[in-house]
């Protein structure tokens, strides 16, 4: 069980520290340093995962955050499961458990592995072209298909860490730590930059740091060892900060990049608690030096996914880096000298290499014939054709490959073999250049896209940039980085570096078989199991456009994001049809580079702070009267406030009865309001409200209506003059923000030249509605020497006032219809207030009421809430209200609109009232309205807006807006409901004292 | 995430921001002397370019100014950007 495959100790890993942990319930063992991919590799263990559709084994293909199929659920059945994460990444600590993903009953025996065998009947398009039909089925596929599909299992409880978000200004960025990252980020630094050097591993220095290039030399000595050096010396630099474990998630325009920075991912669970696990750098530089090197590509063959086929590169940093070995008889499969380069690494450290197969026909390079001095056999001009072995690769087949690389001849020659390392060549990482809005352009000689237009201010170096040897990476780096920084000199422009030219690679997306293609399996995508045959069935069946391709085959749409092979379904494209890759183009890459997690997302925007909330002034006193609260826009207000157990309906019935037979008490103090001053405020009002505004007195209110310019209601409220060029204007609750906002552009915009102030005071004060039989001898006995006669104090005026020396305005006016004042209190006095008007009011019985009362009480009145019975296609002509839309003003926001034709259609959705023909009914607000029952397809009228039972008419009463409702008065109606039809009579919107007596009484 | 240089304020992040459309689309002064079709094309016709265009902007969660920008909406370049009531560019 535990074999051991380690081959020396590596400097990297700490082999006197051993750490346990569990994968798929069995105990293994692996040492600080390790990833889960280098210790499972060490104990043997290739088979980790299945793929998605087709259940195939797989196995560890790569070392870094580009693997497509070693993905992992860790942590399963805690609250810190997590799926789908690369085990390539995930560093062991004492404790980690993992477990493979999409299989059932367990990786080894996967029952899914059936759609393997059938899978000449699961081409492309599959699920689309079979649960088309017939329609009506749809609903019991999906439970099917969402049953057999998805990766990884979401967690299901709350998420116990915590996570943060950090904005970060830099002078330059630098992503990526490697060579060209190192240099760029210390020659930014010594130049009084304020650098941020960030990289995705736990350690610096990228691919340099643990190869040993024979053939690369810097300053004599080897490029790992000078690097080391360069490392060294990051640490006595003052204005430069470095950021391992930190992956650069998405690159916005004008240098505005999203990392996320891992901080506890590698503890144990012990050290994990109250620590943030990971934090969001928002990171905004002024300039951005990209340096995240090439990944190697795979190669195209028949069954080229089999555990145990690893990507050259990656056989030789776990032997390298984590001094693991891949397999006891490897092979490597090329088309360019780095697999060469891999095989002498493990040939040096003893791995046996018995093959190495090369579809070039030959190369001169140092390393290669190095190789063959070394005994290594060497087969040019061949290909793989075919691998065997289902749960770990066990052999390959090769044959000789023509002279234009279309087929093979000859004899197959079986390779035994339990570890094939394949190098298709480089591709650079343009991944955060395009996402930045960069342009590409493709290169035909290397077979790259490479970086081409920068929108912002950023280069790339190195290999990203397609730069692959070592002199020309530094060479190139420093003209670059004296250009870009505006420097003079590099600390590194006279250091002797000698490096290897290389024999160029020759390139085949697709590499043929002695077997049709139709009975091959070419992985392009290995997390969503596209072959080549999807491909060319996708082109053949009429898809051009590569993005089509790409979502038709899935091809690219894994977690992954086929950062291993798009370049082959692009290039597969391109030979297919007969197109070049430069014109085809690329899909668009998008952020993340590597999936985040939503923790990381939100950071400590969660729980209660998830959103932002207001609360008035008098909110303790809601909470000490047991309110239950309701969201309106930001704020929390009290909704119903309910006694002795009652349920909403029955503390609503009593707290609406109260208000109308003594005195009832709301918390108004959420109504947005403007103060208005200048010499042109009236002219303003005039403007923006429908109504005349230039005749109302100081002292007095007016109720206005404010429309959009199409003429449609936008808002409502009372105003009052206050002085001659002072008025204090309130707006609805949810519109306050919208409704300076709309105001200050017209005043900035169109009427620069009135001379108009605004200035939201919304928060500043708190107000007390009072209204009821009883209201004004409550306000008699708070404001004891204010004259409170019809005479004085009419309805819709307003006077100033004192209680105990502390202003305060009171305004008469009513949204119930009862005899009401709004009492409007500095906001720290809200709470005393309050206090006062319960305590003045007791021997009343004034009851608080919420805003599910207030509703009610102003439906009994037919008063409108902007927002609930309008949405926006509603003029006041709909609303019945032509009474509030002034004839003489030559203009006001929204009247032209009013003349247009469609606005003067009788058939407009007007608003009514409704009455059920049975008392007792309560209709449903958004119940659809019909006039007759057996038409075919049956005319929907319209819908009902308001709805309730009122307690002081004792019946069932309704608002709706119905076309043409204006004209049917008395007119009986149908309200089709699921189980039962409910019959009602077009009525007045105005149910309840119609004649307004009791504002007056 | 642009970086907009508010012409009262100063360079600021774009969250203090909102858009308000295309710019330099007048009020007309007397409204009830058009047509239908010359209401609607003030009321609704609005230009979605691919390029460079002009747009009004508010600095919503700051001085609460409007002005007018210049915007490559291809590459999101901000090429100019002024107080209204100035005149736009000519190109």
């Amino acid at each position: 069980m535990s074999a051991n495959l380690r081959v020396k100790s590596s400097e990297f890993i700490d082999e006197t520290h051993r750490i346990s942990f569990k994968f798929n319930g069995k105990t293994y063992y692996g040492f600080k340093g390790d990833t889960l991919a280098s210790a499972l590799l060490a104990n043997n263990v290739h088979l980790v995962g299945r793929s998605f559709k087709y259940h195939r084994p797989r196995g560890i293909m790569t070392a870094g955050s580009e693997e497509p199929n070693a993905i992992v659920q860790v942590n399963d059945n805690t609250n810190r499961t997590e799926p789908n994460v690369r085990a390539t990444e995930i560093e062991i600590y004492e404790g980690l458990e993992a477990s493979s993903q999409n299989c059932w009953p367990n990786v080894n025996f996967d029952i899914g592995g059936i759609n393997n065998i059938i899978s000449p009947f699961l081409p492309a398009g599959f699920y689309y072209k079979t649960f088309m039909w017939p329609a009506s089925f749809w609903e019991k596929y999906e439970f099917f298909i969402r049953h057999s599909a998805g990766l990884g299992k979401s967690p299901t409880e709350k998420d116990p860490d915590i996570y943060d978000h950090r904005n970060i200004h830099c002078d330059v960025l630098v992503v990526g730590a490697g060579i060209s990252g190192i240099l760029a980020a210390k020659n930014a630094a010594k130049n009084n930059l304020k650098t941020l050097l960030v990289e995705e591993k736990n350690e610096l220095g990228g691919a340099t740091i643990y190869q040993n290039r024979e053939f690369n030399k810097i300053d004599n000595q080897s490029s790992s060892d000078w690097i080391k050096k360069e490392i060294n010396e990051l640490k006595n630099i003052g204005n430069l900060e470095v950021k391992t474990r930190t992956s650069v998630a998405a690159y916005h325009g004008y240098n505005y990049l999203l990392a996320r920075e891992n901080l506890t991912d590698h503890l144990e669970k012990k050290d994990k608690n109250n620590k943030v696990r990971q934090r969001l750098l928002k990171i905004r530089a002024k300039k951005v030096i990209l340096a995240t090197g090439a990944l190697e590509r795979p190669l195209v063959f028949n069954n080229n996914d089999r555990p145990g086929i690893i990507l050259s590169t990656a056989v030789k940093k776990y032997a390298d880096f984590f001094g693991v070995k891949c397999g006891e008889k490897n092979v490597f499969f090329t088309n360019n000298d780095s697999a060469y380069e891999s095989a002498l690494c493990l040939h040096n450290k003893g791995i046996k290499v018995d093959a190495i197969v090369d579809i070039r026909d030959n190369s001169n390079s140092k390393i290669v014939k190095a190789v063959e001095q070394a005994g290594i056999k060497i087969y040019w001009s061949h290909t793989v054709v075919d691998t065997n072995g289902y749960r770990r690769l066990s052999n390959i087949s090769i044959m000789r490959l023509s002279n234009d690389g279309m087929t093979v001849t000859g004899k197959r020659i079986n390779i035994s073999c339990d570890c094939l390392g394949v190098a298709g060549g480089w591709t650079p990482a343009v991944h955060l250049f395009t996402q930045s809005g960069g342009k590409l352009k493709f290169d035909e000689d290397n077979d790259v896209f490479l970086p081409n237009k920068y929108l912002s201010d950023q280069i790339s170096v190195g290999s990203c940039n397609g730069y692959f040897n070592l002199k020309e990476i530094i060479n190139k780096l420093s003209i670059k980085l004296k250009e870009f920084l505006k420097i003079d000199q590099t600390d590194f422009d006279n250091i002797a570096i000698e490096s290897e030219e290389e024999t160029p690679k020759r390139n085949i997306w697709l590499l043929p078989s002695d077997k049709a293609i139709g009975k091959t399996k070419p992985f392009v995508d290995y997390q969503n199991d596209a072959t080549a045959k999807d491909i060319k069935l996708a082109l053949r069946e009429g898809f051009r456009s590569i993005e089509h391709v790409k979502r038709y085959t899935t091809t690219g749409m894994g977690t992954d994001q086929g950062k291993l092979g798009n370049m082959h379904a692009l290039g597969i494209i391109a030979d297919t049809s007969g197109v070049k890759m430069g014109e085809l183009g690329t899909t668009t890459f998008r952020p993340p580079y590597t999936p985040l997690t939503f923790g990381t997302i939100v950071g400590r925007n969660v729980g209660e702070y998830f959103d932002v909330f207001r609360r008035t002034a008098m909110n303790d006193c809601h909470i000490e009267n047991k309110a239950e609260f309701e969201n309106v826009g930001q704020w929390k207000r009290g909704w119903y406030y309910p006694v002795n157990g009652e349920t909403m309906h029955q503390a609503v019935q009593r707290e609406s009865k109260a208000a109308r037979e003594s005195a009832g008490i709301l918390d108004a103090s959420t109504l947005g309001k403007i103060d208005i001053q200048g010499s042109d405020a009236s002219e303003f009002l005039n403007r923006v409200y429908t109504n005349a505004w230039s005749k109302l007195a100081i002292g007095k209110c007016r109720y206005g209506l404010m429309l959009n310019e199409d003429g449609m209601v936008y808002d409502d409220g009372v105003t009052t003059r206050l002085g001659e060029n002072h008025y204090l204007m309130t707006t609805t609750t949810g519109g306050a923000a919208n409704v300076l906002a709309k105001l200050e552009d017209y005043l900035q915009t169109e009427w620069p030249e009135l001379d108009v102030y605004l200035t939201s005071v919304t928060d500043h004060y708190a107000t007390a509605s009072v209204c009821g039989p009883n209201s004004k001898k409550i306000l008699k006995k708070i404001f004891p020497d204010l004259d409170f006669s019809n005479e004085s104090f009419p309805h819709m005026s307003f006077k100033e006032a004192k209680i105990n020396n502390i202003k305060c305005r009171v305004m008469r006016i009513s949204f119930t219809g009862e005899h009401s004042y709004e009492i409007n209190i500095q906001a720290s006095f809200g709470k005393s207030l309050w206090e006062k008007c319960i305590e003045t009011g007791k021997e009343f019985n004034i009851t608080p009421y919420g805003t599910e009362t207030m509703h009610l009480l102003r439906a009994e009145k037919g008063f409108i809430i902007v927002g609930q019975d309008t949405d926006g296609t509603m003029t006041p002509i709909d609303l019945q209200m032509d009474w509030i839309v002034s004839k003489k003003k030559y203009d006001f926001i929204g009247k032209r609109s009013l003349y247009r034709s469609d606005t003067m259609r009788e058939d407009r959705k007007q608003l009514v009232g409704l009455l059920t023909d049975n008392p007792n009914i309560i209709l449903e607000e958004g119940a659809q309205i019909v006039s007759e029952l057996n038409q075919n397809p049956i005319q929907m009228l319209g819908h009902v807006t308001s709805s309730y039972f009122s307690p002081n008419l004792n019946k069932s009463i309704a608002l709706a807006v119905v076309r043409g409702g204006k004209d049917m008065m008395g007119k009986k109606l149908f309200i089709p409901m699921e189980d039962k039809t409910i019959s009602v009579t077009v009525a007045n919107p105005v149910f309840f004292d119609e004649e307004n007596k009791r504002l007056n009484a | 995430m642009f970086i907009i240089n508010c012409p009262y304020c100063g360079e600021r992040d774009q969250q203090e921001f909102k858009a308000g459309g295309e710019a330099h689309i007048e009020r007309p002064k007397q409204p009830t002397e058009l047509s239908d079709d010359e209401w609607a094309e003030y009321l609704f016709m609005r230009k979605n370019i691919k390029g460079v265009q002009f747009e009004r902007w508010n600095h919503a969660h700051g001085c609460r100014k409007w002005f007018n920008m210049v915007r490559d909406t291809s590459n999101d370049e901000i090429k100019l950007v002024y107080k209204m009531g100035e005149k736009p560019p000519l190109e």
